[in-house]
């Protein structure tokens, strides 16, 4: 095992979510929830990031910064959709503007559905993804 | 050839910090995180979180922005570590002073190297701690002057009297200028281990896998002889007072915890005004008290 699934640390965004689960995420930092126990931090720089926690669809205002936030964070990376919204569009599918889930935009490697999603279902997904973001680091190590 | 060279001596401490201060430092920042959290009613972080979140980085990937960068970086580690080592090897107070200065200079220019908004804005708020902070460190090392004879870290450990009876006013001004230097709130406005704030990391916005952990690693050779500074103080002469040395320097970290956990952050105005007001108050009256003793 190596120190990546010790110390992920997330950036989260919220693409065109309701907001509902945004404080979703904002409540597993609280004392009830505490990830910080993981060694889980928020971080809000994309390049201190392992874990891209994203929120709500794609539409076309936010395609480029969530591209951007994808590019801007230093391999090995993990995305990990939160939300009904974030895996297929959910209530907003079918708005002139959205594109889609997530995966739309950038590769997403964990789904957490529900809407909202629970702390726990987050929490979940994110130790979830740090089972990819495992593998994806060994693959990175024999690639060198 | 039985008698032993006190020179030697302060090497063995200079080298006993460059091996032992990243575990040192690493484990103050563990304590520093588990207090905080359990202060908010939570559990917090394992103890050796930041070692984990250190070989973390080191193994990811490290966007280097330029080449100025990673060397800027490297001299700040380097002159870190030099301050440190002159410090432990009980050399001249203001030779420590002025490498900590080229130290943080050189983390300065790192900063400044890439045109992020985020890290220029952090950077100047690092100038203007510097600011801040450097007229109060160097009212520290006249005291110590003053009190002792001589600016040696030697001298002051080896004082025949407690050094805070004669500079209770310089210490209040070391304390207060500390919590600038351990980065801690109210006044961590240049770079924050606090995130998601307004500057999303200050100063550490551009740096990011090997590099911040250069950065993280350089921070705990620093905290160590900062403490350091606290230290000179409490111990004097005989030996028991290492100890209370120690505790001092325990129970100003825990006081920084605290601070940092009460309090907001304030605008660089109110730190700057705040941070002279209380070096003009207790630390320059304090020397001329020291002056005025030793015309005596
Ligand atoms: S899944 Fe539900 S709660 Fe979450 S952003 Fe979409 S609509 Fe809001």
């Amino acid at each position: 095992m190596s120190y990546f699934s010790k110390s992920p640390w997330l950036i989260h965004y919220d693409g065109s979510s309701c907001n509902g689960c945004d404080i979703e995420v904002l409540a597993c930092l609280t004392p009830l929830y505490d990830v910080e126990r993981f060694g889980i931090v928020n971080t809000g720089n994309p390049k201190h990031a392992d874990i891209f926690l994203v929120t709500g669809g794609v539409n076309t205002q936010n395609l480029p910064i969530v591209r951007q936030i994808y590019e801007q964070m230093p391999e090995p990376k993990v995305v990990v959709a939160v939300g009904t919204c974030a895996c297929s569009g959910g209530v907003f599918k079918e708005c002139y503007n959205m594109l889609g889930g997530m995966d739309k935009a950038i590769p997403v490697d964990v789904y957490v559905p529900g809407c909202a999603a629970r702390p726990e279902s987050i929490i979940d997904g994110v130790v979830k993804g740090l089972g990819v973001l495992e593998e994806k680091a060994k693959a990175l190590k024999e690639k060198k | 050839m039985l008698d032993i060279d006190f020179s030697s001596v302060n090497i063995v401490s200079a080298i006993l910090y460059v091996l032992l201060a990243p575990i040192v430092g690493g484990l103050l920042a563990g304590v520093d995180r588990v207090i905080s959290a359990r202060m908010q009613r939570r559990v917090g972080p394992p103890l050796l979180q930041p070692f984990y979140d250190f070989f973390k980085l080191w193994e990811k990937e490290a966007i280097e922005v330029n080449e100025a960068q990673s060397f800027y970086i490297t001299g700040f580690l380097l002159f870190v570590i030099i301050t440190g080592v002159f410090f432990f090897a009980q050399g001249d107070l203001l030779l420590v002073i002025f490498t900590l200065t080229v130290a943080s200079v050189c983390f300065i220019l790192a900063a400044y190297c890439s045109n992020s908004p985020y890290s220029a804005v952090g950077a100047e708020r690092e100038l203007v701690q510097t600011m801040a902070y450097e007229p109060m460190m160097l009212l520290v090392a006249i005291g110590f002057y003053l009190k002792t004879g001589s600016f040696s870290i030697d001298a002051a450990l080896n004082a025949p009297t407690m050094n805070l009876l004669y500079m209770p006013g310089v210490f209040i001004g070391l304390c207060f200028i500390l919590i600038i230097k351990l980065r801690k709130s109210p006044f961590d406005i240049a770079l924050s281990h606090e995130v998601h704030q307004e500057l999303i990391q200050g100063m550490a916005t551009e740096f990011s896998g090997r590099t911040l952990a250069i950065v993280e690693l350089a921070h705990w050779y620093e905290n160590v002889f900062l403490l350091g500074f606290v230290y000179l103080f409490f111990a004097w002469a005989p030996a028991w007072t290492a100890g209370l040395g120690l505790l001092a320097c325990a129970l100003v970290f825990f006081n920084d915890i605290l601070i940092d956990n009460c309090c907001s952050r304030v605008k660089w105005e109110y730190m700057l005004a705040s941070s002279w007001l209380i070096t003009l108050i207790a630390g320059f009256v304090n020397v001329m008290f020291l002056m005025y003793l030793r015309v005596l």
